[in-house]
């Protein structure tokens, strides 16, 4: 009996395909282009009424900043957010195939998404790709169920937490956090405290730096502080502008509109197929 | 191909290669205050991943003006303690009124530091050395490259991520002995929830022109009573 190659879809999980040519390549000297990552400091912490997350904006590519001023705090949900650290790529596409799922899933449920939801989803995905999607993420909401402050790591994992820490930054922020955190914190103290802990991340970490984003989410409301706090500022600025070298003169300016040059057929037949 | 070692430093013939550390103690933090210096280190000994020694004294008075704390692999220590044993006992020899004070302590490992890892056999060791002479207050740390410094405020091994900025938030000119040592209990307290090799059991070492006291060991308060550490799966049964 003749042995039949069928065309068998992929059962899902990571394909090892390119693995040994991209091995061969590296051998010969070649080698991927490195990763953007967000060096990063995250926060979230739970605070009377909801939760609060915080981010740093700086993106690096390896030692140079490559974006001054990036968004990490990535929109779920109306009731969820989601801050990312790792590679940028893979905290956004992560985070944006994880809320558009959640928001089919809010059409045919007709109810609020439930952060639990989230988690799941997230975490099905990463421990899929085995650590492979290098995406560290603090997701913070309010449903019905209440407040709910997670942290995921790459390869799956998920922890509940009052307060939580994430990216290269996470120690200098840790540090603020273990020290001053107690419960039934105010809606201000909260933000002071976050604000505090992403600074301390900002000014102690190389990976991390530019200003401060905070979202604050209560009970059916959100708050998205977009650079809430600029600690960098572009100081010693030249008053004088900048001036620029004599630039070639011009010496004639002249418009011919194009349709005297070509022939416009108006309302001409449709494509064909 | 065997390279000979033909000082005559009376070594042996063979190369001492990097070693690694067996039993290594964790952080140490220093910072200045009003009247000298104060110095915290807990008093665990790793090996490896076990927790084997919890009675170890990482911070050691040296000669009349400084205090010594250490991180890093002890038995490097202990021959550190040896040989500023005899520099201090040598100097005490010359009976000239003078006595070496925390900022010659500091250059002699900084040199005998730097030279061993010129040689590839380091001593494993984070130094703190802090010391107070004619009102002159010093701190300052060795590395085990030999790279150091001097500032108002020091930490090593999971200090420097940990403790560093915290101390330089609320660290001040001027602070008193009390405020010090409330500094000083934040940043252990931190560390203690947070390195997995410190152990819950500090002293406190303070150096000033009187001289040197080291804390009897004490432990340090923690609180684990968040609502979120009682339930933590709350109204999401099933997820972790």
């Amino acid at each position: 009996m003749a042995k039949v190659e069928v065309d068998v879809p992929p059962k899902g999980g990571f394909s090892f395909d390119l693995c040994r040519r991209n091995d061969m390549l590296s051998k010969k000297g070649i080698n991927p282009p490195s990763y953007l990552k967000t060096g990063t400091t995250i926060v979230g912490l739970i605070f009377q009424d909801g939760v609060i997350l915080g981010a740093d904006t700086r993106a690096t590519e390896g030692p140079i900043v490559a974006d001054k001023n990036c968004e990490k705090i990535h929109y779920m949900a109306p009731n969820i957010y989601c801050c990312g650290a790792g590679t940028a790529a893979d905290t956004e596409a992560v985070t944006d195939t994880i809320s558009s799922q959640l928001k089919l899933h809010r059409y045919h449920t007709g109810r609020e998404s439930r952060v639990v939801t989230a988690l799941t989803l997230l975490k099905s995905h990463l421990f899929r790709y085995q650590g492979h999607v290098s995406a560290a993420l603090v997701l913070g909401g309010v449903d019905v169920t209440g407040p709910h402050l997670h942290t995921i790591y790459p390869h799956g994992s998920t922890d509940t937490l009052p307060f939580a820490t994430m990216g290269s930054g996470s120690l200098a922020a840790m540090a603020v956090f273990e020290s001053k955190y107690h419960e039934g914190l105010s809606k201000d103290e909260g933000v002071k405290l976050v604000c505090e802990a992403i600074c301390s991340g900002i000014f102690n970490d190389l990976g991390s730096g530019s200003n401060v984003d905070i979202c604050v989410i209560t009970k059916g409301q959100k708050e998205y502080l977009r650079n809430h706090l600029l600690p960098n500022p572009r100081t010693y600025v030249s008053s004088k502008g900048y001036s620029f070298t004599k630039k070639t003169e011009v010496l004639l300016t002249k418009i011919t509109p194009l349709k005297e040059l070509v022939d416009v057929i108006e309302g001409g037949d449709a494509m064909e197929e | 191909m065997k390279l000979l070692d033909s000082t005559d430093s009376g070594n042996s013939s063979s190369i001492e290669r990097t070693q690694y550390p067996y039993v290594t103690g964790t952080s140490v933090i220093g910072i200045k205050y009003k009247d000298g210096i104060l110095m915290a280190a807990d008093m665990g000994a790793s090996y490896g991943s076990t927790l084997r020694y919890k009675s170890v004294e990482r911070v050691k008075p040296v000669g009349k003006h400084s205090l010594i704390g250490a991180s890093g692999e002890i038995s490097d220590f202990q021959e550190i303690l040896r040989s500023l044993d005899e520099l201090i006992l040598y100097d005490n020899m010359w009976d000239d009124g003078n006595s070496l004070g925390p900022k010659e302590v500091h250059n002699y490992l900084t040199r005998m530091m730097y030279n061993r890892r010129n040689k590839f056999d380091p001593l494993w060791n984070s130094l703190v050395l802090g010391g107070v002479k004619n009102g002159q207050k010093y701190l300052g740390m060795v590395s085990m490259i030999g790279v150091h410094f001097e500032d108002n405020h020091v930490a090593t091994g999971f200090g420097n991520h940990l403790a560093r900025p915290i101390l330089r938030d609320e660290w001040h000119e001027n602070l008193t002995f009390e405020d010090g040592v409330k500094l000083l209990e934040k940043c252990m307290r931190v560390l203690l929830y947070r390195d997995r090799s410190a152990v819950n059991k500090l002293q406190i070492a303070k150096i000033t022109e009187e001289g040197v006291t080291v804390s009897q060991p004490y432990a340090l308060k923690t609180f684990w009573n968040f609502n979120a550490f009682q339930n933590p799966t709350v109204g999401a049964e099933g997820s972790w």
